[in-house]
């Protein structure tokens, strides 16, 4: 049963009341109307205590009606859309919504932790620094995990999310951020001169300060003017009007950051809809129209539920219809404060007191106070009586000494208006002070963007729209439009006169910001320890460090220690402003990548043909390749692996090697390119042959390695390895372009155009025969090894032909245009069959590579030269080329380097593992003689035990001694022997013949 | 940050990569070791305005030689590499 929205008014607000909606709050049901926050609906069934504080777990309530809300934070939503920290104050209602209070256990009235209040002297500032010297391994077992239980900022779901997030590009002449009087008539000059505007407003609905506060422009009412407007603004096509969008950042070039809420006011997202979409918005100009936060006085007890910014009193009564209290006490220290008085007593309700810092009071509002019936107090308000249950009286310091009581249930606070400077100040900017307003003001801003209205300290309706209007015009003009902006819009401007007040000493804890609980004491205790500059305070005290920013809490702050160092507020300074403005969540910035669409996938040719064949799949980079081809009745992948190698070694298979990068190098200084790329030569290869390069960093360190092949006197074609496909390509171009622009060469990537499949075993050639037209010769003497040419296949496609060999057999690999790919692999095992072809995966080419002695990604590691690997021979000495200098350095040509070395277990039933360390045999292993360690491992099926090859100190003069593998991870210890890396066909034989 | 590729417009930094200082220039062949040394580990790295090796990855494989100032970001050149494009340098 819901509740009965006991403090609802009988009429206004901008609420649908032919729309109510039930929701609930700690399991008890209430309701409320479209139109409707969490916030104010909680506030018109009356609910005063909605959470627990940070530290001491104090009974808190609702401080304001907006985004800078410090307090009412709540986890919305139940399950994996559990969102911890949730604003109530922006939180619009919806039917069915679940919220649950945060930092009470077991329940929100009875709060076991709240005794932490009692211990409060090891919560002050510094609390984390001194508390927790003690042991390092008590921090783990006990104070962090307590210290998370006792004051957690709300529990995350802890599953996936199950929503969707969106990123999008937007480009517009004048962005303008936040739609009250500034904003808006900002957008109408700007509209007007025929701009392409953008006006993100955070709330729902937009207007501003003129939902809450009324007023008359253009000699109408508020309202009126407001739907004026905004029909005319409709009526313009390169408006763009986004609610539920919160500008949060400032970029370089006038690219700014928002985010736009766009289904958090449902249950969930409507079917193959996102939940909140990441804007990044280039702007030529932006005007800031953000408005200010009115700012609490620090006293004793302020955190009592009840106790209310003035502005948000008037919000709930005038804009929700909802009373947060009967009769309510004002104190304020300036003009604009008494409007909360004015709408209170509007709406019928009654004023207990106010209680005004200000020395003079105006005669309009004296004449107010009689005829309400209420006395107006000199003084200020110096502790509160009240507790979860709501404020039930307030202790007065009345000017001159005297003390006095008010009986009241509720207490609206103003300590005047801080223009909102964050968007100003995010390039380092730092603002200004004002002493007219006590406020800091904008002091300049980062290119393009200028603050109008509130956000720059002008608080009268009139100058707001005056503001706006001019920013609005002149950001139109800079950006290029030339159209008429029409009239400004009129309005009256309201006095603003403000004694500067920020803490009134007492008994008691008196808190500056509420969200982290740091009290004025905290701040005085900072100061007599010494953190005197704003940025230690802020890091010593945490002040201003809560999801809420500090924003009504920062100014106060340093007002506070300003007076207790004897210095002003402007010497004190402000600390860094930083986005976001509001929290981001991490979803909204990932976008749509996560999961399966965290990166983009690339398919081989053969793919859908080697899933239909059961493959499994392994991800390589954004490749999927297969690994192995596992068969009915095999127990394990190595059963799979060892079947592939031996059908290879005795007949024939075939692997989808694709991902290679293939590069073609065309012009007629091709050859004298790659010579200066690669540490061999190219330029010398005949046409029709193939060649294995090997190419280093400028710094003499091995980068890549592959086959190129000249297909004509000015035409190569270069693979590289998968992994640095696209660095290498990268590479050559700035080799091509900025190294050696004297070159007539040019490079096209055709990864993705070709198909290409190694074909290996004893029985390549007769498959290849069933494939290949009948004219090709591939005898061993008209197609030798290394050798390359096209040749027409079976039905006449052409095809790239390389007698080159991974494995160690006798081998071809083959490319077809790429859209041929999975034909190829249809045909070679139709073609096959009589053969027993079998195809085989990335784990087979492997394991046949390092039975050959093959270096590959393992030993190409960016720590080793060409020496190293056993290349060393391939480095020419009649050439320069990219990294020769280098790598002649002394280090990398030292005989005691780690070189590529194989290795066996002495027994043979052991298991290798990459990784291990090799120590001399008989020695403790210990830094001091670690002399390398295994790189890559495999049972050898032609060996019929592990294998492996290892970077070995001077590993190449060691063959034969037996050395000890040191794997501390695995928990392994045993000897193996370093033998010739070159297991399988030592003279080569094979791929020869 | 977006940089104006002059091949293909203005476009948005995700498509570029950056190399850093594109002042040092690659010695030639006999400069001897001091000298590969210095270009290969010496860079400037200024706070302020900078001569930039960026790749233009994402679009036309362009290298440009871009001026920026580190600190704000404010690109205020943008020229192609010397062999950028399809023409020979002395063609
Ligand atoms: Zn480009």
């Amino acid at each position: 049963m819901a509740g009965a929205q006991t403090n609802r008014l009988d009429k206004g607000g901008l609420i649908d009341r032919s729309a109510p909606l039930n929701f609930r709050f700690d399991g008890k049901s209430f309701s409320g109307f479209q139109g409707d926050t969490l916030a104010s609906a909680l506030v018109a069934n009356g609910v005063k205590l909605v959470g627990r504080s940070f530290k001491y777990h104090r009974p808190r309530g609702i401080l304001t009606a907006g985004s800078e809300e410090p307090n009412a934070l709540v986890e919305l939503r139940t399950g994996a859309r559990r969102e911890p920290n949730t604003k109530a104050t922006t939180a619009e209602l919806y039917e069915g919504l679940e919220a649950a209070s945060q930092n009470r256990w077991p329940s929100l009235a009875f709060d076991v932790m709240s005794v932490n209040q009692l211990f409060s002297p090891i919560f002050v500032a510094g609390f984390y620094y001194k508390t927790f010297m003690w042991p390092a391994k008590f921090w783990e077992a006990i104070y962090e995990p307590a210290i998370r239980r006792a004051a957690g900022l709300g529990r995350a779901a802890g599953v996936a999310d199950p929503d969707h997030y969106d990123k999008a590009w937007a480009h517009c002449d004048v962005l303008i951020a936040g739609s009250g009087p500034a904003g808006l008539s900002a957008a109408l000059a700007a509209g007007r001169s025929g701009a392409r505007v953008i006006v993100c407003e955070e709330d729902f609905t937009l207007g501003g300060r003129l939902l809450s506060d009324g007023g008359t422009v253009d000699g109408l009412p508020a309202s009126e003017w407001l739907s004026r407007t905004l029909a005319e603004l409709a009526a313009m096509p390169d408006v763009r009007i986004m609610t539920r969008t919160t500008l949060f950042g400032v970029y370089d070039g006038g690219t700014y950051g928002a985010l736009e809420r766009v289904n958090d006011h449902l249950p969930s997202p409507p079917e193959h809809q996102v939940r909140q979409r990441l804007w990044r918005i280039v702007a030529k100009r932006c005007v800031v129209a953000a408005g200010a936060i009115e700012r609490p006085i620090v006293f004793a007890g302020n955190d009592t539920p009840g106790v209310m910014m003035a502005s948000a009193m008037r919000s709930y009564i005038s804009r929700y219809a909802a009373t947060p209290a009967k009769r309510m006490a004002l104190f304020t220290n300036n003009e604009d404060g008494w409007r909360t008085v004015e709408t209170a007593l509007a709406a019928g309700l009654q004023i207990a007191a106010v209680i005004d810092a200000r020395a003079d009071i105006s005669p309009a509002h004296r004449s107010l106070a009689s005829k309400g019936g209420f006395p107006v107090l000199h003084g200020a308000v110096s502790g509160i009586d009240g507790g979860k249950d709501g404020v039930r009286k307030i202790a007065v310091s009345l000017t001159g000494g005297a003390r006095a009581e008010v009986e009241t249930d509720g207490l609206a606070v103003s300590g005047g208006w801080n223009p909102t400077v964050g968007l100003t100040s995010y390039h380092r900017g730092r603002p200004k002070w004002r002493d007219d307003i006590a406020a800091f003001v904008p002091d300049g801003a980062p290119p393009g963007m200028v603050a109008a209205g509130a956000a720059n300290g002008a608080f009268g309706l009139g100058a707001c729209l005056r503001e706006g209007f001019d920013a609005g015009a002149v950001a139109a003009r800079d950006a290029g439009r030339s159209g008429t902006a029409g009239s400004v819009p009129v309005a009256d401007d309201q006095a603003f006169s403000l004694t500067p007040l920020w803490h009134i000493a007492g008994k008691g804890k008196a808190f500056v910001d509420q969200q982290h609980d740091v009290t004025a004491s905290d701040i005085e205790l900072a100061q007599r320890e010494g953190f005197e500059s704003v940025e230690h305070l802020k890091r010593y005290t945490t002040l201003g460090m809560a999801t809420d920013q500090g924003k009504t809490s920062n100014v106060a702050g340093l007002a506070i220690m300003a007076a207790v160092t004897g210095r002003s507020i402007p010497e004190t300074g402000t600390t860094i402003y930083r986005p976001p403005y509001v929290p981001v969540a991490i979803g909204a910035f990932a976008g749509h990548h996560r999961d399966e669409t965290f990166h983009a996938t690339r398919l081989t040719p053969s793919h859908h043909w080697a899933a239909e064949q059961g493959a499994i799949f392994v991800d390589t980079g954004l490749w999927k390749r297969a690994q192995w081809y596992p068969r009915a009745g095999e127990k394990d992948w190595l059963e799979s692996v060892t079947r592939e190698v031996k059908a290879v070694r005795s007949g024939v298979g075939f692997c989808d090697v694709s991902t290679l990068g293939k590069i073609d190098v065309h012009g007629p200084d091709a050859g004298a390119f790659l010579d200066r790329v690669y540490i061999n030569t190219f330029s010398n290869l005949a046409v029709g042959k193939a060649r294995y390069g090997l190419m280093l960093r400028e710094d003499g360190i091995v980068y890549d390695d592959g086959t190129t092949s000249r297909l004509a006197e000015d035409h190569y074609f270069l693979t590289t390895t998968t992994a640095k496909a696209g660095l290498v390509m990268q590479h050559l171009e700035f080799c091509r372009q900025v190294l050696f622009p004297e070159l007539d060469v040019q490079l096209t990537s055709v990864s993705d155009q070709w198909a290409q499949f190694s074909i290996a075993g004893p029985k390549t050639r007769d498959l290849l025969k069933e494939i290949v037209d009948p004219t090709e010769d591939l005898s061993n003497e008209g197609f030798p090894f290394m050798g390359a040419r096209e040749v027409a296949l079976r039905g006449g496609i052409k095809a790239r032909l390389f007698r080159i060999s991974f494995s160690g057999e006798m081998a071809f690999e083959i490319s077809v245009p790429a859209r041929y790919g999975e034909a190829m692999a249809r045909n070679l095992m139709l073609a096959g069959k009589q053969f027993g072809v079998t195809p085989y995966g990335t784990e087979a080419l492997g394991v046949m590579r390092i039975e050959k002695g093959h270096v590959a990604g393992p030993e190409l590691s960016g720590t080793t030269t060409a020496a190293d690997l056993g290349l060393g021979k391939m480095m020419s000495t009649k050439k320069d080329y990219i990294g020769r200098v280098m790598a002649g350095r002394e280090a990398l040509v030292a005989p005691d380097r780690q070189v590529v070395v194989g290795i066996k277990p002495t027994d043979r039933a052991r298991r290798l593992r990459s990784g291990a360390h090799i120590i001399p045999k008989g020695q403790t292993p210990g830094p001091g003689n670690d002399q390398g360690y295994v790189t890559s491992v495999c049972f050898s099926p032609t060996s019929d035990q592990w294998i492996g090859l290892a970077l070995v100190e001077r590993g190449r003069e060691r063959i034969g001694e037996i050395v000890h593998a040191h794997d501390p991870i695995r928990g392994e210890d045993y000897d193996v022997e370093l033998c010739n890396p070159v297991f399988y066909d030592p003279d080569g034989g094979r791929q020869r013949g | 940050m977006r940089i104006t590729c002059p091949f293909c417009g203005e476009r948005e930094l995700g498509e570029f990569t950056y190399l850093g200082d594109a002042k040092p220039v690659r010695p030639a062949a006999d400069a001897g070791e001091d000298a590969v040394y210095d270009y290969v580990y010496l860079r400037d790295n200024i706070a302020g305005v900078m001569s930039e090796n960026w790749y233009h990855g994402g679009g036309c494989r362009a290298w440009l030689k871009v001026t920026r100032n580190t600190l704000t970001h404010e690109i205020s050149a943008v020229e192609p590499a010397a062999g950028a494009g399809a023409a020979k340098v002395g063609a």
